[in-house]
């Protein structure tokens, strides 16, 4: 942990407003430990921007553990930076060596407006949750069906827990090349599917929420795997090719649409 | 006088009995019934779902981007209940007992006693909603240990578990939002509660993106905005949890019930330098298979791996055998303090302790071994297969302790000290999670009730859940009921206008101070004082001139501080100076009634009142009530108490040994 202090060159996009035009704005920052995580090396630097009377950047960020998926900053053309599997929020400055230039972008994606600076809007997301990724129970009353009544196997409940584990941050589609929402509907349409309670509901389910993600206007999967390669929580692709079958089965057998 | 509207009868039939009389409201009634929702952590999320089932009008409001990023998804070892799947002998009655006496004798029986009957209903539930919780190869669910307890009933998904219980909740709030039962405002802070004739009826928020204030109506408000940690700076919370929306509430009447009860927990990540923005928790489950230690020699500076084991003192094992590593968080922390304050701290900061996987590695790797049949295993081979299984346990919590110090904790242990990360105080409630305003509610963290002066680990996902699917929806109707020939107030009413007066003036006035110094610093400063005085032990000297302090640095903020920007944008420094305003009002009211408690007891710690052998010496004689703090104009309070009567769990001294 005995490394020195590091001075680094950002390249940061900044942005007043939705509909202003942006640019890059080159910052200098010195005196960087080591020990500091990405964020909290732009805090220091929002502070003396804020000293200066400029205005300080503006980023989404939240609990700072790699749980929220509120942190989305596009680091030398890469979301989330150069670290495999880790969120902005818990990159840390180890990754960096003096008089690196960093280029810190928002995510890059048409069904993501930025709004200002770094930030984004990602409601898209809600919207496709809303249109079928949960399992049509009403709370507060499960008619007495104990928790243990229906045993599920353990290799399929680690499977849907694996998929279940997206944080929702959106650098899948930041990373595609198409800004194709695949890997996020898929991780969700996959934890519903492969247990048995989210089973009654599957065959709706994927068809109306690949419906919205069309509407939503995100574009098309070629399975590159760009999206698995940054995902913060290695989702697997896996789950597009469970997608695809989802959507096949329920395409051919579905016969109100 | 205080009336907490516990229910008569034996403490086992109060809630049963309350659910068959309470008045009801019947479903056209209930279209016409608005209710708002602040916060969509899983109190929030779980109520705004269950309402809008229920067929009520539902505003639900929350400054992040989405409601999934509650900061309950950080939550990570689990979640209890009372099923007994294990066959340990646990029922409702130990899990309440424990939750009595875990909270050192300062919470509500008939409270808890609830939340311990609807906890197995909660997990019901999670399941039937497609929570993943981890699972047993016969594919019945699998259970761990955690702290307090000496049985196993806490669920969980990985290292995860609030995170999937959250998800439940808010796919079950978008499933409402897609019906059209229930609006959602993201990057809406609320900034005030209108007060109409003395009920709640609606706020005054703001819309984070435009900076817009705005009006809503609600014949109910329901405040689920989580705890006030923060008002330490370093904290395990996320960065924008905050009091705002209880601290403006309690300055529209209700009443803040014991603000000084802070949860320090045992393990976390420990700080690192200046630059600190937050702290990181290493989970309380960790500590069912891990060891804590420091060396037994002063200043030891060899590395851990590098001192023998008679050299290594496993405090918590050594002064507490019955419950050894998994002792309650608040005694678990002053325990390392004490050792770290007595020169037998690791690391470099020497304000660290270690936590140990070393054994357990080889436990599990030996049990894999005879399982696999491999009577020949070589020790690599042991340690190899042991380590795979601490993966799949525990993996995404070792990953994230990689990340932030560079260590390997399969190999080297891991450097743990206390963190700041929980508050059991909150608004004070009555048995229906009303405050002392009619129609204004708290619910999970934001309110004082369950948890006493130290929350057991596992319990706040069970309240939160608790609150929001079980409990609400049967007590909002006993006020609703007598609401529904309120026709919906326009927001055009001079309570409204007034209330979204005096939010602007505040927010111009903190914009026109101009000064030097940034929101962060005053945040900063605020947080030393209070961690410092008002922390893991406190003492009558130190509150005093904490009281002092922090009213000098709210003078020097309202006086200096430097808000970059304007009004009508996206200004994320404005919305932290509204925030850390209120944090350092708050923290003077939390030093007064830490001054006032002359006792110890749970997370509450003076230094005066002690055990010989150090524990926390409660003084039931004088303080077993909960301090109910009324607003009385700036830096001004009144005490109320509401006394506590032990029917069934008698107190006595937790002893843990």
């Amino acid at each position: 942990m005995d490394h020195s202090n590091i001075s680094l060159t950002l390249e940061v996009w900044r942005q007043e407003s939705a509909s202003a035009n942006g640019k890059f704005v080159t910052y200098k920052v010195d005196d960087v430990s080591p020990e500091m995580s990405f964020l909290e090396m732009f805090d220091v630097l929002n502070e003396r921007l804020i000293r200066e009377g400029q205005d300080p950047i503006a980023f989404d960020h939240d609990c700072r553990e790699g749980i929220c998926g509120s942190c989305s900053m596009h680091i030398n053309g890469r979301p989330h930076g150069p670290w495999h599997a880790t969120t902005v929020c818990q990159l840390h400055m180890r990754a960096f060596k003096n008089g690196d230039t960093i280029v810190v972008e928002p995510w890059r994606a048409k069904s993501f407006p930025v709004i200002k600076d770094l930030m984004v809007d990602r409601s898209a997301f809600d919207r496709i949750i809303q249109a079928g990724g949960y399992v049509s129970v009403n709370t507060g009353n499960v008619n007495g069906v104990d928790a243990n009544a229906i045993p599920v196997e353990k290799d399929k409940a680690d499977t849907a827990f694996a998929a279940a584990t997206c944080i929702g941050c959106g650098a899948c589609v930041a990373a595609c090349k198409n800004s194709s929402a695949m890997l996020f509907m898929s991780a969700k349409v996959s934890h519903l599917a492969l247990l048995p309670q989210g089973a009654p509901e599957r065959k709706d389910r994927v068809l109306n929420m690949v419906a919205q993600m069309d509407k939503e206007g995100f574009g098309s999967c070629t399975f590159t795997g760009a999206c698995e390669a940054v995902c913060p929580k290695e989702i697997s692709i896996t789950n597009i090719s469970r997608l695809n079958k989802e959507y096949l089965n329920a395409g051919m057998t579905v016969d109100k649409r | 006088m205080l009336n907490s509207k516990i229910p008569k009868g034996p403490l086992e039939n109060k809630w049963s009995d309350y659910k068959g009389h309470v008045s009801l409201v019947n479903p056209t009634n209930k279209r016409k019934l608005e209710i708002i929702v602040i916060g969509t952590g899983l109190a929030g999320a779980s109520a705004a779902a269950s309402l809008g089932e229920m067929g009520y009008k539902v505003k639900a409001f929350c400054f992040q981007d989405s409601p999934r990023r509650a900061h309950s998804i950080a939550a990570q070892g689990g979640i209890n209940a009372a099923k007994n799947y294990q066959n340990d002998g646990d029922s409702i009655f130990r899990l309440f007992y424990d939750t009595i006496k875990g909270g050192d004798y300062r919470a509500r029986e008939a409270n808890v006693h609830r939340l311990a009957e609807v906890s197995a209903n909660i997990i019901d539930q999670c399941v039937a909603q497609g929570v993943p919780f981890a699972r047993e190869y016969s594919g019945l669910l699998s259970n761990r240990s955690f702290g307090g307890t000496q049985v196993q009933r806490t669920f969980y998904a990985a290292g995860q578990t609030g995170q999937q219980l959250l998800l439940g909740a808010y796919q079950a709030l978008e499933r409402q939002v897609a019906l059209g039962n229930v609006t959602m405002y993201s990057r809406h802070e609320m900034l005030d509660v209108v007060v109409i004739e003395g009920k709640a009826r609606g706020i005054i928020c703001r819309d984070l993106i435009t900076g817009h204030l705005e009006r809503h109506f609600g014949h109910a408000v329901l405040l689920c905005s989580g705890g006030y940690g923060n008002v330490f700076y370093l904290s395990t919370n996320a960065m924008g949890s905050n009091v705002t929306a209880i601290w403006k509430a309690h300055k529209k009447g209700a009443y803040f019930g014991n603000p000084c009860f802070t949860q320090i927990h045992p393990t976390c990540i420990p700080v690192s330098g200046d630059h600190q923005s937050k702290l990181t928790l290493m989970s309380e489950s960790l500590r069912n298979d891990g060891r804590i230690w420091v060396p037994k020699k002063k200043g030891d500076d060899r590395r851990p791996n590098d001192i023998p084991e008679d050299e290594r003192d496993y405090y918590l094992e050594r002064r507490y055998p019955a419950f050894g590593n998994l002792v309650p968080r608040d005694v678990a922390s002053r325990a390392a303090k004490e050792r770290c304050d007595a020169g037998y701290g690791v690391g470099k900061s020497k304000m660290a302790v270690y936590l140990d996987y070393a054994d357990a590695i080889q436990r599990y790797g030996t049990g894999e071994v005879n399982k696999l049949g491999l009577d020949d295993a070589t020790k690599e081979k042991i340690t190899e297969l042991g380590r795979e299984v601490v993966k799949e346990k525990y993996g995404n919590l070792f990953d994230m302790y990689t990340k932030i110090t560079g260590e390997d904790p399969y190999t080297t242990p891991m450097r743990i000290y206390p963190a700041v990360h929980y508050t059991m105080g909150g608004l004070w409630v009555d048995y229906e999670l009303t405050t002392s305003v009619p129609g204004l509610y708290a619910m999970g963290e934001a309110n004082f009730s369950d948890h006493g002066a130290n929350r057991l680990g596992a319990s706040a996902l069970m309240q939160g859940l608790a609150d929001g699917y079980f409990v609400i929806p049967y007590t909002i109707g006993n006020y609703l009921a007598n609401e529904i020939r309120t026709a919906p107030i326009p927001v055009s009413h001079p309570e409204f206008e007034a209330a979204e007066n005096a939010v602007s003036e505040r927010i111009n006035k903190l914009m026109g101070i101009n000064g030097k110094q940034t929101v962060e610093s005053f945040h900063k400063r605020l947080g030393k004082i209070m961690w410092d005085k008002c922390g893991m032990s406190r003492n009558a000297q130190g509150l005093k001139e904490a009281i002092e302090e922090i009213r000098h640095l709210k003078k020097d903020f309202w006086s200096d501080v430097r808000i970059p920007g304007k009004i009508l944008e996206v200004n994320t420094e404005l919305d932290k100076a509204n925030r850390v305003a209120d944090f350092i009002e708050l923290g003077e009211l939390m030093c007064i009634d830490a001054l006032h408690r002359n006792e110890s007891c749970g997370g509450h710690f003076r230094e005066e009142m002690q055990t010989e052998e150090g524990e926390a010496l409660r003084d039931d004689q004088n303080f077993q009530y909960v301090a109910a703090w009324e607003y009385q104009g700036d830096g001004q309070w009144q005490l109320h108490k509401e006394d506590l009567n032990f029917e069934v769990a008698k107190p006595t001294q937790r002893s843990y040994k």
